[in-house]
């Protein structure tokens, strides 16, 4: 007898991705989608694809979806979910669309606690805009805006905004989880598989912040870029679970 | 129909409109002079099982209004010009992915933060699509309190109907102003089928709501599409009201306030023996310009009059050609023209003798 132990989730379509080689966006979109198909809610998700590299992933996700303005993607899913209280509804941000130009939006998003799930997926960069400086960039991190590498004195600090979400009362769930290894592909799953459990009985706002590695744009191969979200760019951003009152 | 008597401000008649047509999310960030909008929703919303939310911006506000809108509620926001020009992005984005929703603007003086008297300064924005892309947002222009109730609920209707972003253009005077509005009781909003929402994929393909295109072809196809619409709305949506124009030899142009006022000089003139009339165009996209066309060939001139430095007097050229003069009286920044003060701007009007 032959058994399938591996397929493509229902979630998911059948068709092949614009992802750049070794980029982190289809595995954290894979497993989203295997999380709804264990969770048997495909068909009451309404998801928001945020605009950066993931904006196409209402062509990869098999269930509803729509685009939001850059930054926004907090808000529309609010109006979603205010409108849907019992559908499953999750926002797929990038760290540009979360943590600069929207950053007004998931602040008073969490702060309202609002009955809905983020998905962040920290790269460090810009992407698709090419590679710029984005609020999480690490010091001394080249982009095409800081060919000198980031100098903090005129660029800034990276961001570590899932920290500041974690003061507000009406966060319930923000942890932060990484792609670069199965055993912290697991976590990453079992992360997302809570925050929708939460929004499911209804507790409020929760957050998976993902680590993810955008091998163009930093420069380095697939496999280096793996090694430098293990040995750098965690070191900046710890893993783990940051608030948890779920 | 029954109708009940209210005493309402112009706002809270919006207000009162939104709710009978089946609004029951509202959400919007406070400025003067609209606020009575957010606060007339935020107190009676709940009563009927809807949500309002006080959002931390106009950015999110419209950003709200479009999920909501999208996952297939009767959503609104309202503000007033510097707000609304936030908003911006949003309405393009709702025009492109064709989610309706209603916009009101209480406009106040510009530019910048401007101040906050009533101004028709906006005209421009809430016409001709006032954010990015091949776009128009419908605009419905009340001049009374009872216009107020009576075209927010048209709005919603309309935005319906054509998947498409309707702007209530109203000033700080409409806006603050007390009348007694009629309130109908027993109002049925007309439900459209939605079958392009977002509710879930169960029993049928997933949807998709967007705005993106990236091939050009594409692109192009979604444009031509939509300017069918509004091609479509243009030929049906056209709404104005005519005052003593039959036998007029100057002829007003006016909205809004500028249209009350105008309404007075026009009884002052004829009362002193002067034929003159006003063309009030209720719809400013579309714009009435057959009407006024008609009116242009049989008068002598048209006085355009704006509480701004000239902005619809632009379409009013546009659609007269060479039927007539036409000439322009605005007043700015908050600044609002008495009746004599218009009525003095139409006694200088040279008209030829074509004898
Ligand atoms: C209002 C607005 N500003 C700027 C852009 C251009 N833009 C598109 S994606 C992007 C950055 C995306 O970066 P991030 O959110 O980190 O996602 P990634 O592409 O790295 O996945 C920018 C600046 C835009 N589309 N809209």
């Amino acid at each position: 007898m032959l058994k399938t132990i591996f397929r493509k989730p229902e979630s998911l379509k059948d068709r092949p991705t614009h992802y750049c080689p070794g980029c982190g966006h289809g595995i954290v979109h894979r497993i989203i989608a295997e999380v709804i198909d264990d969770m048997g809610a495909r068909e009451r998700v309404l998801s928001v694809a945020p605009v950066g590299c993931a904006v196409f992933a209402y062509d990869y996700f098999n269930f509803d979806c729509m685009e939001a303005p850059h930054g926004r993607t907090p808000a529309v899913a609010t109006g979603l979910k205010r409108v849907r209280p019992d559908h499953l509804v999750f926002s797929y941000q990038g760290d540009g669309d979360l943590a600069a130009i929207g950053t007004a939006e998931i602040i008073h998003c969490a702060n309202r606690g609002e009955n809905i799930s983020v998905i962040f997926v920290n790269n460090g960069i810009y992407g698709m805009t090419g590679g710029q400086l984005a609020p999480t960039t690490l010091i001394q991190q080249y982009s095409t805006t800081t060919i000198q590498g980031r100098d903090p004195k005129t660029a800034g600090y990276p961001l570590k905004i899932t920290e500041m979400l974690a003061i507000t009362p009406g966060s319930v769930f923000l942890a932060r989880a990484s792609v670069h290894t199965p055993k912290e592909i697991r976590l990453t799953k079992k992360y997302i598989r809570k925050s929708f459990e939460i929004q499911d009985k209804k507790l409020g706002f929760s957050l998976v912040e993902i680590l993810s590695p955008c091998p163009v744009n930093w420069r380095l191969s697939p496999v280096a870029s793996l090694k430098r979200i293990e040995e750098v760019v965690s070191k900046e951003y710890p893993l783990g679970v940051i608030k948890d009152i779920s | 129909m029954k109708y009940v008597t209210k005493l309402l401000k112009g706002n809270e008649a919006i207000g009162e409109g939104a709710i009978l047509a089946g609004c029951r999310y509202y959400f919007g960030y406070p400025i003067t002079p609209q606020n009575e909008i957010p606060e007339y929703m935020s107190r009676n919303l709940p009563a009927v099982g809807g949500t309002f939310v006080q959002s931390e911006s106009e950015l999110a506000a419209i950003n709200l209004v479009m999920g909501a809108a999208a996952a297939g509620g009767r959503a609104m926001t309202s503000s007033s010009s510097p707000g609304v020009s936030l908003m911006q992005e949003g309405i393009s984005y709702m025009a492109g992915m064709e989610v309706p929703a209603v916009v009101v603007n209480v406009v106040r003086g510009g530019p910048g933060l401007g101040g906050i008297g009533p101004a028709q300064s906006d005209y421009f924005q809430a016409t001709k699509g006032g954010g990015h892309g091949d776009y128009f947002t419908l605009c419905l222009a009340p001049s009374t309190a009872q216009e107020m109730l009576d075209l927010t609920i048209l709005a919603f209707d309309i935005a319906d109907r054509y998947r498409c972003v309707t702007i209530i253009l109203a000033d700080g005077l409409l806006g603050q102003m007390a009348e007694s509005v009629e309130v109908p009781l027993d109002y049925k909003p007309r439900e459209y089928k939605k079958d392009w929402i977002m509710d879930g994929c169960k029993g049928r393909p997933p949807r998709i709501v967007r705005s993106l295109f990236l091939d050009p072809a594409e692109l192009e196809k979604h444009n031509f599409h939509l300017s069918e619409k509004y091609r479509e709305i243009c030929k049906k949506e056209v709404r104005f009201e005519r005052f003593k124009t039959r036998d007029a030899d100057i002829v007003l142009v006016a909205y809004g306030t500028s249209a009350r006022i105008c309404k007075a000089v026009v009884e002052m003139a004829r009362a002193d023996g002067l034929k003159l009339g006003l063309l009030r165009p209720v719809t400013l996209y579309p714009f009435p310009e057959k009407e006024i066309r008609k009116t242009a060939e049989r008068a002598k001139a048209l006085l355009v009059v704006e509480l701004s430095m000239g902005q619809m007097v632009q379409d009013v050229k546009r659609a007269v050609g060479d039927a007539c003069p036409v000439l322009f009286k605005g007043r700015t920044g908050g600044m609002v023209f008495t009746p004599e003060e218009v009525y003095q701007s139409v006694k200088k009007i040279k008209i030829k003798d074509e004898g």
